[in-house]
């Protein structure tokens, strides 16, 4: 199908961005525009102007400073697949990036696109809980700062206001020792997922881990597994852990399969991530 | 400056090395315009959320989906189809081996797959054939069964890695 009529403006300065969000009727930001204009062709959104977002500088772009990672919201997907700072600082990323949709997609979709949208299913999302991610998040009345677990508040839902504009997301580099863990059941490669597993794992010299597991497509946002990270720290095995995982998640059934069978698949993805990391000499 | 917001508008972009100016609508997709206002049938229409590939086109040297960028984001860009690409020669080995593989039947994938595949070449010298796999995953093919779209490939690699020696 094809879009409804709307207005379309090309702001390049952030200003100008604040400006058309405070005025009337159904106003969106359009970034890479790989999951809104779908919804427009479905005709699933009807809104009234489209602000796209992708000619403002500033917003794009991956830099180091002092420890940190600054990841322009404007960033696409394919950017973070290729950069060599990603691959060294955050391999949590990169090991994701490539099972996000197709490389045309990739090519176009942005990381604050992702991220603002907050599918349940989607791996940034779960990436930036993993990594205890910071949100950078800018309007008229200037800048303020959501940490990842705040930051998804429900099923496409999140902390942004309205007049809100994600400009960047802020990544502190894992501390020397930790491994990142990344793995997803899809039926078919750049599927949204089943369910998937981003992990971010400090591992101390005797080899005792404490993983920050965020398991996603089992809710209705991503979800760090507490409990099972304290049974693990505390040197708890692979079935210790398995049968804990019932305590943080309660995945309800979708489209694609019942709750009983993607908690069943959760624990078969963190199964598997607990033998790697064990056998993994990368430490 | 930047326009104010507006329903349609005037936008400049170079299409397969020509310049063109024309006004769409906002909502019409670059896809529906390459076909329908520049009359570049070369690019299907499939889905139009995405999905099956058909649409994929270049956007300043980068494989995108023509479904899922508007025409009005294209103002200012370089554009290739599957017009340009043959136009230029800088696919015609990879054309070449799709017929001697029997990698179409119907055609209706063909310039999607052309453009992903020519992306893949660019950017990978020597990709396996689950490599090749993956990138094609977004693009569907209802007739070949893919073996054959691999196949070719894996032929046109063959043959540029022996020209490169
Ligand atoms: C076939 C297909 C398969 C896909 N598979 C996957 C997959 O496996 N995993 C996955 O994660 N994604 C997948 N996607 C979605 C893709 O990753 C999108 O790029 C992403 O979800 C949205 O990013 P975008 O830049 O395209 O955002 P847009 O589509 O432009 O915007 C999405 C939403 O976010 C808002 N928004 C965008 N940027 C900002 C910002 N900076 N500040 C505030 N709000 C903002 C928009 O207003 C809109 O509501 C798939 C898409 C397609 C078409
Ligand atoms: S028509 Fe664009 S992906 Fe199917
Ligand atoms: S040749 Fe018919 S869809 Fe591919």
């Amino acid at each position: 199908m094809k879009a409804p009529d709307f207005a379309y403006a090309r702001p390049t300065v952030l200003s100008e961005v604040f400006d058309l969000l405070d005025g009337d009727g159904d106003v969106r930001l359009l970034a890479g525009g790989q999951s809104l204009v779908p919804s427009l062709n479905m005709r699933l959104s009807a809104p009234s102007l489209l602000v796209d977002i992708n000619r403002l500088p500033g917003l794009s772009g991956i830099e180091a400073r002092d420890g940190v990672v600054r990841i322009g919201a404007l960033t696409r997907h394919g950017e973070i697949a290729r950069s060599a700072l990603i691959a060294e600082r955050l391999p949590l990323l990169a090991m994701a990036a490539p099972h996000i949709a197709h490389a045309a997609i990739r090519n176009r979709g942005t990381f604050g696109g992702s991220i603002a949208l907050a599918d349940p299913a989607a791996e940034w999302p779960a990436c930036c809980l993993a990594l205890g991610a910071t949100m950078v998040v800018a309007s008229r009345a200037g800048e303020r700062r959501v940490a990842a677990g705040d930051f998804f508040t429900g099923l496409f839902a999140t902390a942004l206001r309205r007049g809100e504009v994600l400009v960047a997301i802020e990544i502190a580099s894992p501390p020397a020792g930790s491994v990142a863990h990344f793995s997803e059941l899809a039926r078919r490669r750049g599927d949204y997922a089943i369910v998937g597993l981003a992990a971010q794992v400090a591992r101390a010299e005797d080899g005792a881990m404490d993983p920050r597991l965020a398991f996603f497509g089992v809710g209705d946002r991503p979800v760090l597994a507490e409990a099972t990270r304290r049974v693990i720290a505390g040197g708890g095995g692979i079935a210790d852990a398995q049968a804990t995982l019932g305590r943080d998640l309660a995945p309800t059934g979708d489209a694609e399969c019942a709750g009983a069978t993607k908690l069943h698949l959760a624990r078969v993805l963190l199964g598997r991530a607990m033998a790697a990391l064990r056998t993994r000499g990368d430490a | 400056m930047s326009a104010g917001p507006d329903n349609a508008r005037v936008v400049t972009l170079t299409v397969n090395g020509e310049r063109v100016s024309r006004r769409v609508a906002a909502r019409a997709h670059l896809v529906d315009f390459l076909r329908d206002t520049l009359d570049l049938t070369g690019t299907h229409v499939g889905c139009e959320h995405g999905v099956c590939g058909a649409c994929t086109v270049r956007v300043d040297g980068m494989a995108v989906r023509g479904c899922l960028m508007l025409a009005v984001q294209a103002d200012g860009a370089v554009v290739e189809t599957v017009e340009g690409l043959t136009d230029r020669g800088a696919i015609a080995d990879l054309q070449e081996a799709f017929l001697a593989r029997n990698a179409l039947q119907c055609g209706f994938c063909t310039p999607g797959m052309l453009i992903t595949i020519a992306e893949l070449l660019e950017r990978e010298a020597a990709p396996s054939r689950a490599a090749i796999r993956e990138a094609i995953s977004g693009n569907y093919c209802r007739c070949t069964g893919y073996q054959a779209i691999v196949d070719a490939v894996e032929r046109t690699l063959a043959a540029r890695a022996g020209r490169a020696t």
